[in-house]
């Protein structure tokens, strides 16, 4: 059983302005021990997608499918049974979410936070171990535990994050975004720390980014969506250096090899700008940017199927494989 | 040599801190930008770089050396100031903190020109910006709103209200760090395309060494207040010679990937700068013993500011600095 399945998610805002489909029939899933990096621009639906999950969504979303963790219906769960799962089964470190912590309380303390609140018979030095020994396994020394995050830096607060979504033993962690706003050599940090844990602890991961270089060093699987839609699926490496989609192509061509001299002074971009949720253009959604559409691409529907081994693509001319 | 549009020479930016304690932000640093050259200044958070561009702003005042404006020094009069950073303009990283969220485009753009008493035809001037920033018909986004845009657009009207002054030197902090993985292309292209039929001058301030790969002429490298190493960029992304730079390398995202050089030790602190060779404390060379037969000028012999002249040279005494030769 996968630690995670999402099956044919969709999600809908409701606005004044009408309905915004911000993700439209999303299936993924996520083994134990195993990474999935989900790609895409803003506005393309990753954070709403991972955001089912925990049913974090505020209520002006409509979400219909099936969300499975640990083969659990997230969607329909009583609201206590919720909170037991929040942090206990699965946990999201968000984008910039160390600046989310209280200036005004030691480190230490808002680690334990969930510990106290998850188990109420924990005592106080079992919970100050614990947090001891999560920053340990975050690689900080156990005195952060007594730091302000004032007297943190950036990638050490974020890998206080991380210990905070480790507290409570969760099978499944979501990373947002992790490393966005880090220099190179904390991303780096970071990432070691995130993929050691996985690997360890014998985690699922969703790592959303827009960099596809991040993800394919970090993950197993990578999930491209492009305008509220997965519309290429693989293993990372295959993905990143072999896509199968004229838009994972672009975002992985966006990020130059260095040392490769087809890169210098030729950086690569797509032109055009992703379209706003709910006003995806017919057929294809990504039809208008793609340098390679024709007009069929344009009148045609397109849906996921399979484009090699373990492969999937939604693009209408990717390698054709029985299924 | 290229003529020089902008040169720090010998610059060297202090804040005083509490106490006696006193920050060297910059600390000796010689860096030249020649007329329409591209150089990326390279480094971590907290290495000086962002002080360094303001210093050639003239946004802080330096507390040694000097800045260097088309070959004559700066002068901190306010009409010279006013002059210097009309010519020299500055686009940060995130354009959605740049952008009054309640000012039109064209009043975006405009700004600068009202601030420097613009005589000419305020709207045409604007237009052009506009369409030159890659913005067109410019007519069409006169009157939207910064949340009407796309990140893109966004940096693109930032851009625009950088060139709108018909500036020589742009200096770019972070320019595509903030923005989507198709949208980094675009305005790197136009960065060139800038430097292209504009003959602008463009230092790009960033800690991607993709960008610098991507488009930059010549890198400098900087580590705690002191440019490490420079040159030509092919050759110093290709054939890295100071430790830092090949870690810094070393940790760029990519599959097939050399094993990453992981900086330990304590994050750099321009309060206590160490002696010898400041990047010797995490210096994997040195730790490793690489390093073993220069090891005791790494940790007490000072190295010489690099010249900045533009050939490839790093201030290592493993990589033979050019006066221990």
């Amino acid at each position: 059983m996968a630690t995670l399945e999402l099956e044919d998610v969709s999600v809908t805002y409701r606005s004044t302005e009408g309905d915004v489909p911000a993700v439209r029939g999303v299936s993924l899933s996520v083994d134990a021990g195993r990474s999935l990096g989900l790609a895409g621009e803003s506005g393309s639906g990753k954070t709403t997608v991972t955001s089912t999950v925990l049913r974090l969504l505020p209520k002006s979303a409509s979400v219909t499918g099936r969300v499975l963790l640990d083969g659990e219906d997230v969607l329909t769960m009583k609201w206590g049974r919720l909170r037991a799962v929040r942090w206990a089964s699965a946990s999201v470190v968000f984008q910039g979410a160390m600046h989310a912590m209280n200036p005004v309380q030691r480190v230490g303390h808002q680690i334990a936070e969930p510990i106290r609140l998850h188990e109420r018979s924990v005592s106080e030095s079992t919970a100050r171990a614990r947090v001891g020994d999560l920053l340990e396994q975050v690689g900080l020394p156990s005195r952060v535990a007594q730091s302000y995050p004032h007297q943190l830096s950036g990638g050490q607060k974020q890998r206080v994050m991380i210990a905070m979504a480790l507290a409570c033993g969760p099978h499944l962690i979501v990373a947002d975004e992790p490393t966005t706003a880090l220099d190179v050599m904390v991303q780096q940090q970071v990432l070691d720390v995130l993929t050691e844990r996985v690997r360890d602890l014998g985690l699922a991961m969703v790592f959303i980014s827009h960099d596809l270089s991040v993800l394919a060093s970090t993950c197993d699987d990578l999930a491209v969506m492009y305008a509220g839609q997965v519309v290429e699926q693989g293993p990372s490496n295959q993905v990143f250096d072999d896509a199968h989609h004229p838009y994972s192509h672009a975002l992985g061509g966006a990020y130059p090899r260095i040392g490769d001299r087809r890169f210098r002074y030729a950086p690569s971009g797509l032109p055009g700008d992703p379209p706003f949720p709910g006003e995806a253009p017919s057929g294809c959604a990504f039809h208008p940017r793609c340098p390679e559409a024709r007009d069929v691409c344009a009148t045609t529907e397109v849906e996921l199927r399979p484009s090699g081994d373990r492969r999937w693509s939604s693009c209408l001319f990717a390698p054709e494989v029985d299924a | 040599m290229i003529e020089s549009v902008l040169e720090a020479r010998e610059l060297e930016v202090t804040f005083r801190g509490r106490g006696n304690r006193s920050a060297r932000a910059v600390d000796g640093v010689d860096l030249r930008l020649g007329r329409g050259e591209i150089v990326a200044l390279v480094g971590e958070s907290g290495c000086g770089k962002t002080t360094l561009s303001r210093t050639l702003l003239g946004l802080e005042k330096p507390s040694g050396g000097e800045v260097l404006v088309s070959g004559r020094p700066l002068e901190y009069s306010p009409s010279a100031l006013k002059k210097h950073r009309r010519s020299a303009q500055l686009v940060l990283q995130d354009p959605t903190g740049a952008l009054n969220p309640r000012r039109s485009v064209y009043e975006a753009v405009a700004e600068g020109l009202r601030v420097h008493k613009f005589d000419g035809d305020e709207r045409a001037a604007v237009a052009d910006a506009l369409a030159r920033a890659g913005l067109r018909p410019p007519e069409r986004f006169f009157l939207r709103y910064p949340h009407e845009l796309s990140g893109g657009q966004r940096q693109r009207v930032v851009i625009a209200g950088a060139l709108v002054l018909q500036p020589q030197v742009i200096i770019a902090d972070e320019p595509v760090s903030s923005l989507d993985a198709s949208v980094r292309g675009e305005i790197l292209a136009l960065l060139l395309a800038l430097r292209e039929s504009l003959g602008l001058s463009l230092l790009v301030v960033t800690h991607d060494l993709g960008v610098a790969w991507n488009i930059a002429d010549r890198i400098a490298v900087m580590y705690l207040g002191r440019i490490v190493e420079q040159g030509p960029a092919e050759e110093v992304l290709s054939a890295p010679k100071h430790p830092y730079t090949r870690a810094l390398l070393s940790v760029v995202p990519e599959i097939d990937h050399v094993e990453p050089i992981i900086l330990t030790g304590e994050p750099p602190d321009p309060t206590a700068i160490p002696p010898g060779c400041r990047f010797h404390p995490r210096c994997p060379a040195l730790r490793d013993g690489e390093a073993a037969a220069v090891a005791a000028d790494c940790r007490g012999r000072a190295l010489p500011v690099l010249s900045g002249s533009g050939e490839h040279e790093a201030a290592c005494w493993l990589a033979g600095s050019p006066s221990a030769r």
